[in-house]
C-alpha cells in the first residue's frame, strides 16, 4: 500500500516537464520536512523548518517556530505568536479566505475548514489541476469558527483521524445537555470537562452557552491566555474565571475546563469529589474512555466523524484521495470501492497533535 | 429503551456507590410505569428470556455493511456489540440501500460533478476558480457570532441527512417494555427481522444495551441491593422494607412504585417462606477490645463455609414450602435439594452451610468441589452430603423473633433444633470465656477449646450482643468477627499504578517484591498487588513518595526505586498462599493488603522469597485455602 503512494510513483520532474503534462505528485509531494510545493517553493505543515512554510491551523503539529517566511490566516499567525513569541519566524504574511495568491507557478488560495479559529483549507492550481490540502477540518456546526467550505479538486487531501464507521460524533448540543443533567443531579460535585486548549475548549463553552447556561464558568491556567484570545476575536463566551484561587466549596455545581492531562492529576484534588469529563471524539468508544478513567465521556470533536470524511470526500468531485493523519486503511479503502482513486500519504511526524494523540496505554492488569 | 440506554451507560462509567443510586433513582423518578418496572427487573436480574447468538448478530451487520470496514472496526473497537451499535447503517424506508460505509455504484470521478451534493451555496465555480481572485469578501473571522458562524454553511451532510431524518419521519423507537415484552414472546425465527428493525429505530446507545441485553452479555456492575435501595429512596422508604416484601413482587413492579409514590398499599408478601435481610458483623480491631465488655457477648465459631438462611412456611393450605437463600437473598434451593426434606419446621435459620462427612466438617475446598457442579447427581450428594450448622432462628413457626434479644433467639433455636432432631442440622456451639485473654487463647487454638476435629473448618470466632436484635445489614457494636491471624511479611514497593475512580489521582495500586538469590546476587521478584489497607493520610504518603522516587514510566506504571538501602518498605497482611505458573515467584497471595508503611525499615532487611515458601508448605498441610472468588459470597 505505502510503495504507492506518491513519493514513490512520482519522480519529480523539471520545470520544462511539468508544464505540459501536469501530474498532481508534480505538484505536491511528501517529503521529509512537510508536504512540498516545488512549483510554488514551499511546504504545507512543515515539521521541519523550512524557507517557506503554508500552515492550515494553529495546533501544534501543523504550525511549528523557527520557518523562514510563513503563510497563514491572520488567526493562526496570532496563535503561533502566542505560543511561541514574536519571533517564531523570519517574515509573516496573512491571508483571508477566499483571497488567492500567486506564490512561483501556482496560485494559493485559502478556504475555511471549520476545525479551529483561522483554520484553513489550501487549495493549490498550478495550470488547470487543482490540489485541495485540507488539513484538519469538520463539516459539523460549530460558533467559534467560519464554516467549512467545500471546494471542488482534482485530488483532495484528506486527514482520517476519525477515519473508521464506528465514528460517528452526532449532536454536540446533545453531548452539552448530558453535562447540563449531571450538573443538575450531582449539584454538590464540581464537573471537570477535560478538552483541549485551542478550539476544544472554546466550542464546549459557546455550546453551553448556547444551551441556556449563563453562570461563570472556571478554567484551567493553562487555557487562559488561548481562550482571552478567542474573546479578542469577538466570540462571546460569557463570563469566564481563572479557577486559580476559588476555595474548594465554592467549586460545587460549577463546571470548570482543564486540559485532558490535569483532569488526571495532583491538580483535581482542589474540586469537591469531581465528575470527570472528557469532551473528544475518541470518547465515542468504551474502552477509550473507561481507560481514561472518565466518569462523563462527552462525544465532542473537532475532527470530521466518519460519515462526515466520505460525504466531503464525494462532494469535492476529485477523482484522486490521498489519505494522511490517523485511520488511513479504513477511509482509503471506501474510497476505491466508491471508483475512486486513493492512497495513504505518509506524512512524517503528523499525528502528534492534541486530540489525535495515541491514548495512554491500557493499564497492565486492570 | 434509549433512556434505560443511557441509565446503564452513565451507571457503566460512575464509580461511586451513592452517585449510582441517585443516577437510578433519578431514573425512576423521570421514567413512568411500566418501563421504569421492566429496568429495575433488568438491574435486579429477574428478567428471563432466550439469548440471541452472537453469529445472529455478526449475520445482521454483515448483511448491510462492507466486510472489510466492519473488521477494521472490530479489531480497533473489541467488542461485538458495541461494533455494531457505533456502526450500524440505519435503514430508512424508500431509501434503498445507500449507505454510509457500504459500497454503492462510484460516482462519476469527474471533476466538479460530485461537487453539486453539497455546493449549492458556493459561488466559486469551476470557470471563475481560475481567476486571480474571484472577488468574494468572506471575513477572515466570524466576527460576533450573531447569525454567523452557526455552521450550515456547508451543507455536504444534506446527502446522508437524507438517509438519516429526523425521528418525525421515522417509526419511534422502541420502550424497553416493547423490547422486554416482544423478546418472551418472540419464535426464533421471528429475531433477526425485529432486531434490525429495533436497530434501525434506536440510538448508537440504545443499539449497544439493547445488543447487550439480547447476548445476554449486559453487565450493569450494581447489585440488586443496590437497585432495590434506588427504588426505596424513590418513597423515602427504609431499602428493607423493600427487601421483605420483594420475593412476591414481579415485574412491572407496579404496586410497588404505586407504594413508593403514595398512591398504594404497601404490597404484602404472600410467600410461604420469604427470604429475611441477613445482618451482618463487623471486623474487630485490637482497639476495639478495649471498650467492650466479655460479659455482654456470646462467642461462637466462625465457620469457614457458606452463609444461608433456611426458611420453611406453610401456604393457606396449610402445605410445607422450604426454601434456602444466599446471604444476598438469591434461591438456592435447586442446588442442595438434599438438604429440603430436614426443614419441615416452618422456621427460619440462619445457619452455615458445610459439607460433613462421618460426623466431621470437610475443609471448603471441599464444598467448592460440589458448588462447582452444574448438575445435581445422587453421586454427587453422596459423596459431599450436605449439612446446616444454625446459629440464629430469625422466625419460629408464624412468629417473627427478629426483635428478640439474640441470647433470647439462642435458647429459642436451641428448642427448635431439638425438636427437629435431624441428623442433617445440628446448632453452632458458643465458646466459653470470661476474659479477652481466654477468647485470643481459644481462638489461636479451636481444637482445644470445644471445635476438636472441626477445626481446621474455623477460621475464627464470631462476637455477638446478647441484647442485640436481628437487624439487617451491618449495625454498629452489636456482631463482630475476629479472624485468626493473617499472614504477614515485609514487601519492598516496586511498582505503582494510578487508581480508579476517585483514586485515580493517586498511585494507589503497588506491586511488591521480596528478595530472592539471582545471578548478580540478591534481587527483587514481584509477589503480589495491593490496592487498599492504608488510610487516607497513609495513601497521600506513599502517593508523594512514588512521585519523588520514579525511576522509570510505563504509561500508567510508574517503576519505583527499589535498592537495598533505598525504597520503602510496606508490611503486607494476606490470608494464605498459592502455587502460581503465572507468577515468577511461582506463589500468588489471597487479599493481599498493605497493613503498615515501614519507613523506619531499610529495604534489604525485607523478607525474603523461602519466607513465602516456608509458609505455603505450612498452609498446605491445613486444607482450608479458598479461592478468592468465593470469598465476598459469605
Ligand atoms: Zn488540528
Amino acid at each position: 500500500m505505502r510503495g504507492s503512494s506518491p513519493a514513490m510513483t512520482g519522480e519529480y520532474r523539471d520545470t520544462g516537464a511539468y508544464m505540459s503534462t501536469m501530474r498532481p505528485q508534480d505538484i505536491l509531494l511528501p517529503a521529509a520536512a512537510g508536504l512540498c510545493c516545488k512549483p510554488g517553493g514551499f511546504h504545507i505543515d512543515p515539521v521541519r523548518p523550512v524557507e517557506r512554510a503554508v500552515i492550515t491551523h494553529g495546533h501544534s503539529d501543523h504550525a511549528r517556530a523557527g520557518h523562514g517566511r510563513v503563510l497563514a490566516t491572520q488567526e493562526t499567525l496570532d496563535m503561533m505568536r502566542l505560543r511561541y513569541g514574536e519571533n517564531f519566524a523570519g517574515s509573516t504574511q496573512a491571508i483571508c479566505y477566499g483571497e488567492e495568491i500567486r506564490l512561483g507557478d501556482v496560485r494559493v488560495k485559502f478556504h475555511p475548514a471549520g476545525h479551529v479559529l483561522g483554520s484553513a483549507q489550501i487549495a493549490v492550481t498550478c495550470k488547470d489541476t487543482c490540489i485541495v490540502a485540507s488539513g484538519d477540518y469538520k463539516d459539523a456546526p460549530d460558533p467559534t469558527c467560519t464554516p467549512f467550505e467545500l471546494v471542488p479538486c482534482d485530488v483532495f487531501i484528506t486527514e482520517a483521524t476519525f477515519g473508521l464507521p464506528v465514528f460517528r460524533h452526532g449532536d454536540a448540543a446533545g453531548e452539552v445537555r448530558k453535562l447540563l443533567a449531571s450538573v443538575a443531579l450531582f449539584p454538590e460535585r464540581a464537573h471537570l470537562v477535560g478538552a483541549y486548549s485551542l478550539g476544544k475548549a472554546q466550542r464546549v463553552i459557546a455550546l453551553l452557552r448556547q444551551a441556556g447556561y449563563d453562570a461563570p464558568i472556571y478554567l484551567h491556567g493553562a487555557m487562559e491566555k488561548i481562550t482571552k484570545y478567542y474573546q479578542s476575536r469577538g466570540i462571546d463566551l460569557g463570563e469566564l474565571r481563572p479557577v486559580m484561587g476559588v476555595k474548594k466549596a465554592a467549586l460545587a455545581g460549577t463546571i470548570t475546563l482543564a486540559p485532558p492531562s490535569a483532569t488526571s492529576d495532583l491538580w483535581t484534588r482542589r474540586f469537591p469529589d469531581p465528575v470527570t469529563a472528557f469532551a473528544s471524539g475518541w470518547m465515542r468508544v468504551r474502552a477509550r474512555a473507561r481507560q481514561r478513567g472518565i466518569e462523563l465521556p462527552l462525544v465532542i470533536s473537532d475532527h470530521a466523524d466518519w460519515d462526515g470524511l466520505t460525504a466531503t470526500i464525494a462532494a469535492t468531485g476529485a477523482g484522486e484521495i490521498w489519505v494522511t493523519h490517523g485511520q488511513e486503511d479504513a477511509l482509503v479503502h471506501w474510497c476505491q470501492s466508491k471508483g475512486l482513486r486513493a492512497q495513504p500519504l505518509d506524512l512524517v511526524g503528523y499525528g502528534d497533535e492534541e486530540e489525535s494523540e495515541t491514548p495512554l496505554q491500557d493499564e497492565a492488569e486492570a | 429503551m434509549n433512556r434505560f440506554a443511557e441509565l446503564l451507560d452513565r451507571l457503566a462509567y460512575e464509580p461511586g456507590r451513592n452517585n449510582k443510586l441517585r443516577l437510578i433513582t433519578g431514573y425512576f423518578r423521570e421514567v413512568g410505569d411500566p418501563d421504569r418496572g421492566y429496568a429495575l427487573a433488568a438491574l435486579t436480574g429477574a428478567l428471563s428470556f432466550k439469548h440471541a447468538k452472537p453469529a445472529l448478530i455478526r449475520d445482521l451487520i454483515a448483511s448491510r455493511t462492507d466486510p472489510v470496514l466492519f473488521g477494521l472496526s472490530y479489531d480497533y473497537v473489541g467488542d461485538l456489540s458495541e461494533t455494531v451499535a457505533l456502526m450500524w447503517p440505519k435503514r430508512v424506508p424508500g431509501n434503498g440501500e445507500s449507505f454510509p460505509g457500504h459500497p454503492s455504484p462510484p460516482p462519476s470521478p469527474a471533476r466538479g460533478e460530485g461537487a453539486q451534493l453539497g455546493a449549492g451555496q458556493q459561488t466559486s465555480s469551476t470557470t471563475d476558480r481560475d481567476s486571480a481572485s474571484d472577488g468574494r469578501t468572506t471575513p477572515t473571522v466570524p466576527s460576533p457570532l450573531a447569525g454567523e458562524g452557526q455552521g450550515g454553511g456547508y451543507r455536504g451532510r444534506d446527502a446522508r441527512d437524507a438517509l438519516h431524518p429526523s425521528n418525525h419521519n421515522n417509526p419511534p423507537p422502541p420502550t424497553l417494555t416493547e423490547v422486554v415484552t416482544t423478546l418472551r414472546t418472540l419464535g426464533k425465527t421471528e429475531l433477526p427481522k425485529q432486531l434490525e428493525r429495533w436497530l434501525d429505530e434506536l440510538d448508537e446507545t440504545g443499539r449497544w444495551a439493547l445488543l447487550k441485553l439480547v447476548t445476554g452479555a449486559l453487565r450493569i456492575g450494581i447489585s440488586a441491593r443496590l437497585a432495590k435501595t434506588a427504588a426505596a429512596a424513590l418513597g423515602d422508604k427504609d431499602p428493607h422494607e423493600v427487601e421483605l416484601i420483594w420475593p412476591g413482587l414481579a415485574p412491572p413492579y407496579l404496586d410497588l412504585f404505586a407504594w413508593l409514590e403514595g398512591r398504594g398499599d404497601k404490597p404484602v408478601n404472600r410467600d410461604p417462606a420469604p427470604f429475611r435481610p441477613v445482618m451482618l458483623a463487623h471486623a474487630i480491631e485490637d482497639t476495639d477490645f478495649a471498650a467492650l465488655d466479655p460479659a455482654d457477648y456470646v462467642a461462637e465459631w466462625k465457620w469457614d463455609g457458606i452463609r444461608v438462611q433456611a426458611v420453611a412456611g406453610r401456604d393457606e393450605r396449610g402445605h410445607v414450602t422450604a426454601r434456602l437463600y444466599s446471604r444476598t437473598g438469591e434461591d438456592i434451593t435447586g442446588s442442595f435439594p438434599d438438604l429440603v426434606p430436614s426443614l419441615r419446621l416452618a422456621g427460619a435459620i440462619d445457619g452455615e452451610l458445610l459439607i460433613l462427612r462421618e460426623g466431621r466438617v470437610q475443609s471448603f475446598n471441599v464444598l467448592q468441589q460440589r458448588l462447582n457442579r452444574k448438575v445435581v447427581s445422587p453421586k454427587l450428594i453422596k459423596e459431599f452430603p450436605i449439612h446446616l450448622r444454625a446459629y440464629d432462628l430469625l422466625g419460629d413457626d408464624a412468629n417473627d423473633l427478629r426483635e428478640l434479644p439474640f441470647a433470647e433467639r439462642r435458647e429459642r433455636l436451641e428448642t427448635f433444633i431439638g425438636k427437629l432432631d435431624d441428623p442433617r442440622i445440628d446448632l453452632s456451639p458458643t465458646v466459653p470465656f470470661a476474659s479477652w485473654q481466654a477468647l485470643t487463647a481459644a481462638r489461636a487454638d479451636p481444637a482445644s477449646a470445644g471445635a476438636g476435629e472441626d477445626a481446621d473448618a474455623v477460621e475464627g470466632v464470631m462476637l455477638k450482643r446478647r441484647d442485640a436484635p436481628y437487624l439487617p445489614g451491618r449495625p454498629k457494636g452489636q456482631w463482630w468477627k475476629w479472624k485468626r491471624d493473617p499472614h504477614i511479611i515485609d514487601a519492598v514497593l516496586m511498582y505503582a499504578q494510578r487508581g480508579h475512580g476517585k483514586r485515580s489521582s493517586y498511585y494507589s495500586d503497588y506491586t511488591f517484591g521480596v528478595w530472592t538469590a539471582g545471578e548478580a546476587g540478591d534481587e527483587l521478584v514481584p509477589v503480589g498487588k495491593a490496592y487498599f489497607g492504608f488510610t487516607d493520610e497513609e495513601l497521600l504518603q506513599i502517593d508523594r513518595f512514588v512521585r519523588r522516587n520514579t525511576t522509570e514510566k510505563f504509561g500508567p506504571v510508574r517503576h519505583v526505586v527499589h535498592e537495598p538501602d533505598t525504597g520503602l518498605v510496606l508490611e503486607v497482611a494476606f490470608e494464605g498462599l498459592q502455587r502460581s505458573q503465572r507468577h515468577k515467584s511461582g506463589v500468588a497471595m489471597r487479599f493481599p493488603r498493605i497493613s503498615r508503611l515501614r519507613w523506619d525499615k531499610p529495604p534489604r532487611e525485607a523478607d525474603r522469597l523461602e519466607t513465602l515458601e516456608n509458609m505455603l508448605k505450612a498452609d498446605e498441610s491445613l486444607p482450608t485455602i479458598k479461592v478468592a472468588a468465593s470469598a465476598d459470597s459469605r
